[in-house]
Formats: C-alpha cells, structure tokens, sequence
C-alpha cells in the first residue's frame, strides 16, 4: 500500500493492539526486535509490557537487565532503566517459553484426573512429541499468548515466535490441533487395539503397521491416543479459542526480516500468507539495512573522483602531510576505500530493491540501521527502539 | 579433497546462511570431479533446484549435468518404496489411503517420517547407486532430529522390521568414513551461535561425523595494521576538508561504506574466533566470500564452486 507509510507505524501499531505477534525468518533479530519495542513500548506508552521470547539467550537476559529469566514472568527492574538514563512510564515484563513445560501444563488442565495426567506424562511417546514434535512449539507459544492475554495482566504482550521449519506453522498450529482431535485416524488408532477387536475397515491397516512398527510400539501409540482422546473436548475448545485469537482485532503480526535474499523471500511469503488468511498484518520491520547515502549517484561519482584524486592528484601527499603518515600507504588506503565502494553499494542497491518489493506488501515498514555493535545492555535496546519509533 | 571422497553429506546451517547454495556448490564439484552425485533437497520447497535454475525436482532423480542428478524427499513416495522393496507389500498402487494414514501416525509418532527420509538416502548409499549423495538438510534446528532419527527409532522400537532396518542405516550414518555432517554459517553472532549449540547436540544425540564447517560470506580485509590506522583518521576534520575538496561532499558516503565493511567484517572476526574455538582442531573450517554479486542460481553456485575448490583442493 504505497502512500500510507508513516513515520509514526510503530507507535501507533503499540498503542492500538494489545497482542503484537512477531515473526519473520530466523537469523533476523527478531528477538532483539520483539525486546526492543517492548522495551519502547513501556517508556514511551506506559501500561504493563511483557515480552514473552523463545530465545533462551543469555545475552537477551542481560541486556534486560537480568540474570536470566524462566517460564515465569519477571519484571525488568526499574534501576536497569535508570542506567540507561530513562524513566519509563509503565512496567516491563518478560518470560521465556519453555515448550516442555507449556506441553505438561496443558496436560494437567484438560486431563480429567491425577492418574490420568500422570499416565499421559509417563508415556515414552508424549516425552518425545513434546521435546520434538516441531509444529508443537508454534502451539504452544499461541496457547501460552492466549493464557497471558486472556489474564488480563498486561495492557501489551509481543510474542516472539519460534523458529519454524515453515513460518506458517505458526499460523496453522491451532487449526492442526483440531484436526488431529477430529481426524478419523484418532478414531482408529483408539479402536481398542489391544483388545484385537479390529474393525474391517482397520485390519488391513493394523496388519502393515504390525509388520513394519512391531506390535510393542504400536500398542504405546495405541495407549497414547486413548489416554489423549480423553482430553479432546477441553483441547479442541481451546485450540478454536486460540485460533480466535490470530484474528482478534486486538491482534496484529508484525514481520521481521533482514533485505537478505532469503529472509527477504520469507518475509514476501509470509505477508501473501496473511492476507489470503485475512489475518491482520500491521506492519514490517526490516532490520540491519544500510544507509540510503551510499544508493546515491553522488556517492558513485564521488569514489571516482577519489580514486582519481588519490592516483594522480595531490590529495595523498596533502594528507600525508596532515596525518604524519607515509605518502604511500595514504595513497593505498583512499585507493582501496574509491575501489571497494562500488562493491558495498552494490549490496546496498540490491537491499533496496528487496525493500521496496516489501513495501508493497505492508500498511508500513521501517528500517532499523545495521549496527556495528552487538546489543548487550538496555540502553542499546531503547536505542534500537528509538530507530524504529522515529 | 577428503570431504568428497565420503558417500553421504548432510549439509545443515540456520535459515539464511546459504545452505543451500553450498549444498548446491558441494555436489556441482564432486560431479565436476568425476563423482557420480545425487543432490538431494529435503524440504520440497524448490530452493535447491532454484539454485540449478531447474523447474523443482521429482522424488525419482533427474539428471541436471553430466554426473549430477537432483531429487526432492517425499515421505510417502518414500514409504511406498519402502514397501515395496522391503515388505513386499502387494497392490503398491491401493495404499494411497494407507500412506496418508501413516503419514498421520508419522506426525505423531517422532522418528518415523524423518526414518523414511534417512532410510531413502541411506538406501541409495548402500546399493552404490551414486559415489556420492549431497543431502540439503533440514536448517540447524531440526537436523539433530532427523539425522539422529534411526537411534531414536531403534531405542523406541522393540521388535518388527524398522527396527532391523535402523541396524544397517546406523551402520552407514555413524561411519565417518562413509558420512558425515557439514554444518554452513555466517560469520555473524546468532548463526555462530546456533553453529556452536549444533555441534555440541550433535556431538551429545547422534554419532554423525562432523566432516566441516563453512563460512559463508566473509567480508574482505580491506586494510593491514599500517593502512589502518591512516583510515582511522580520515573520519578528521582536517582529512575530511581535504577529501572533500578533492572528490566533493559525498566523498563521505564512500568512506562510511569502507568504515561500515570494516565494522561488520571486524564484529564478524570475533564471531569468527569464537566459532574456531569450538570447533574440533581436526575438522576442516572452510571460508567462503562475500560474493558482492547481484546473481542468482546457477552463477553464484559456480563461484561458489570455485571458492570451495580453493579451499579443498
């Protein structure tokens, strides 16, 4: 939607949604992104802010601020903000989503008894679907977004998403959860198995699969189905209420990306996704992008001159003479900076070509700098911030 | 040339590195050396056969170039084989209904779709079908999953005939003289550290060899100490009026590009030494370019190529 850029995306995006959805590529900074904003967010807006992140960084942790921080919700302390020399309006907040332990939390609300919960648990299948089940993870990040929203707790929570083999997993992750409740192959697999009372239509099925998987397997499949169909009122109302949720008015996705090749194609894929979904994309942040000074002609022409000047003018012995440096190597370095630049804007202008496809794509986008440093404290988030506020 | 002489590669690295451009650049050098390579892509989303400029590949090979054939992994594809060759299953062709099915039990159960797939690769290793099979794996967070899938399996399966099956595969999978893992990054901070968290799951779950690490897109020194220092201070405002009368006003742009390479390349080092730091001293590290290129496919497989054969030959 060319025309309805405006500086102020970001601001208003925080300030009208309370569910801030980010996802993107991995690789891109979208941690550092959900931090920073969340960060912003509670200097600039105020209310309770929580970030809840996948990324078990440490370095995350640090630069909130903290030692480090668990599946519980931990409050940034005010004197971190106080280093960094702001006030901040509201309260920042932030969690980590431990898949394990949002898998086993799910378990022990929808199973009907103890016992139960505890056979689910013990079952060698339901240990390993949990640890790498992939699409699990999506799931459980949208339940855990669903459990703290629906707490009323905070006025804005930005989710963090993991990193998905396919990033529409996280878009489909309610609506497979029905369809394996539903599935006609729960209906099989739950046929009392062990008690060999098959039905015509599964025998065949059964006799392949005992041939290929041996029985002993089967029969934990089996067992695990069961105990899980006992839970599919509770796990299907709630992956619809979680489905609900993507749609909200109250939520909005927010893609990052980097203008790299791949990121870049993800982030395309991604937006076409949202909008064939009728999901609400509110805008993009593209991260690391280079100075728009180096795309100019200007620019091109002046590298020219230098090399020029430094070759057979009297550039390199007027500065050597400043800098107290050997007329030679001057010489080399202005030569080397004239030659190489044509190599830099050359990534420069195929990222802006990347970028103004993306913006296409979105109701906004805004760039944040490539930064020469990593970030590692508070302060270096709010400055990140402030790029993507202004 | 070590690493080609092997008959199984999986080629992983975190999304964006350039995974499968090297994994592309791998095969298209063992088949410009006279080995008979198959290229495999395990996700079907056409990226590998993008990087041949081909139309995507089938799960039956396609040649692409003399010695190199592409292939894409299906799991179904791969499970109707399976029966056929290994079950003697009859009426191959009436299980469609069946393999959706266990395409179902697939999902849930863990290992079993990734056992297809591995067991598919493993296949065409053992019957010597290709002198070498260039997998471009799953990214660096679920490779651990799959390669190490056929342990998981024998652990989980008691009895029947997957469990004999992983026998053979694991005999393939963990001989390093047979297979081995390549890992691709870039010198930047999350891909070095998913690169090192990698090494040690893979080291922990699975008994793959890791057979080398690629660098991808190393930036160029542009300056030695000397040069450096004189390019420290041509951000002065002495050295800027001068600079300025010589080439005009946006004589800074082109300084700050030179300044922006050198501060990327410089944060890339540190990244860079910490890698190397991890990595066994007997694993070969590989450094590939900065390509500064605008191409795409095949002309930027073939200087990758030729970075690779810089490295390995």
């Amino acid at each position: 939607m060319p025309g309805t850029q405006t500086n102020s995306g970001i601001a208003d995006l925080l300030a009208s949604k309370e569910m801030i959805i980010v996802c993107g590529s991995g690789g891109v900074g979208k941690t550092t992104i959900a931090a920073s904003l969340a960060a912003e967010a509670a200097v600039r807006i105020g209310g309770r802010v929580l970030v809840l992140t996948v990324d078990p960084a440490r370095r995350l942790a640090n630069a909130l601020g903290l030692q480090a921080f668990g599946n519980s919700e931990t409050q940034i302390p005010l004197d971190a903000f106080a280093g960094a020399g702001v006030t901040p309006r509201g309260e920042l907040w932030a969690a980590m989503l431990d898949t394990k332990a949002g898998w086993d939390e799910l378990i022990a609300r929808h199973a009907p008894d103890d016992v139960l919960r505890d056979t689910v648990l013990a079952n060698p299948l339901y240990q390993n679907i949990t640890g790498r089940f992939v699409q699990s993870h999506d799931y459980i990040a949208m339940e855990r977004l669903h459990e703290i929203h629906a707490s009323g707790r905070y006025d804005l929570v930005i989710i963090d998403t993991p990193p998905s083999r396919n990033a529409l997993d996280i878009l489909d992750s309610p609506g497979r959860m029905m369809e394996f409740f539903g599935s006609r192959l729960l209906r099989w697999l739950t046929v009392p198995y062990r008690s060999r009372l098959f039905t015509a239509a599964s025998k065949p099925f059964y006799q392949v699969a005992d041939r290929v998987l041996g029985s002993r397997f089967l029969q934990d499949i089996a067992e695990f189905f069961v105990l899980f169909q006992t839970m599919e009122k509770g796990f299907v109302e709630r992956a619809r209420e979680v489905e609900r949720l993507l749609s909200d008015p109250r939520t909005a996705f927010l893609v990052v990306s980097t203008l790299e090749a791949a990121p870049a194609y993800e982030a395309a894929y991604l937006a076409e996704a949202l909008r064939e979904r009728r999901l609400p994309l509110g805008g993009m942040v593209l991260n690391r992008t280079m100075p728009s000074a180096l795309r100019e002609p200007a620019a091109e022409k002046a590298a020219a001159q230098l090399r020029k000047a430094a070759q057979t003018g009297s550039l390199a012995a007027d500065l050597s003479s400043v800098l107290e440096a050997d007329p030679q190597v001057v010489r080399g370095v202005l030569t080397e900076v004239a030659d190489r630049f044509h190599d830099i804007a050359m990534v420069a202008a195929r990222e802006a070509e990347r970028r103004s496809e993306l913006e296409r794509l979105a109701p906004f986008t805004v760039a944040a700098p490539s930064l020469d440093h990593d970030i590692n404290d508070l302060h270096s988030l709010l400055q990140l911030g402030d790029h993507l506020w202004s | 040339m070590h690493l080609l002489n092997r008959q199984l590669l999986f080629v992983t690295g975190k999304g964006g590195v350039g995974k499968t451009t090297v994994a592309a650049a791998i095969a298209q050098l063992a088949a410009q050396h006279g080995r008979r390579t198959l290229v495999c892509e395990m996700d079907a989303k056409g990226a590998l056969a993008a990087a041949f400029d081909c139309s995507p590949f089938p799960y039956q090979p396609r040649q692409i170039d003399s010695n190199l054939f592409g292939m894409a992994m299906n799991t179904e594809d791969s499970l109707r084989e399976y029966l056929k060759l290994f079950v003697r299953i009859p009426f191959v062709g009436r299980i469609g209904p069946l393999a959706r099915t266990f395409d179902f039990v697939a999902d849930a159960a863990p290992g079993v779709k990734e056992i297809l797939a591995i067991g598919k690769l493993c296949y065409e290793v053992r019957e010597r079908h290709y002198d070498l099979v260039v997998v471009d794996a799953e990214a660096s967070g679920h490779i651990v999953s799959q390669i190490g899938a056929p342990r998981v399996i024998s652990e989980l399966v008691q009895v029947g005939l997957v469990r004999e099956q992983t026998a053979w595969m694991l005999d393939i999978l963990e001989d390093p003289e047979r297979t081995g893992l390549i890992t691709v990054t870039t010198p930047e901070e999350m891909p070095v550290n998913e690169t090192i968290e990698l090494l040690d799951r893979v080291r922990e779950r699975t008994k793959v060899d890791l057979a080398g690490v690629v660098v991808n897109r190393v930036l160029p020194a542009l300056f030695g100490t000397r040069e450096m220092a004189v390019f420290d201070q041509l951000s002065t405002p002495a050295a800027q009026g001068l600079m300025t009368r010589a080439a005009g006003r946006s004589v800074t742009a082109v300084v700050d590009a030179a300044r922006m390479n050198e501060a990327r390349r410089r944060v890339g080092s540190g990244h860079l030494e910490r890698l190397r730091g991890a990595v066994p001293a007997d694993t070969p590290m590989l450094y590939i370019p900065e390509l500064f290129t605008r191409a795409v496919g095949r002309r930027v497989v073939s200087q990758i190529v030729d970075a690779l054969s810089d490295e390995l030959i």
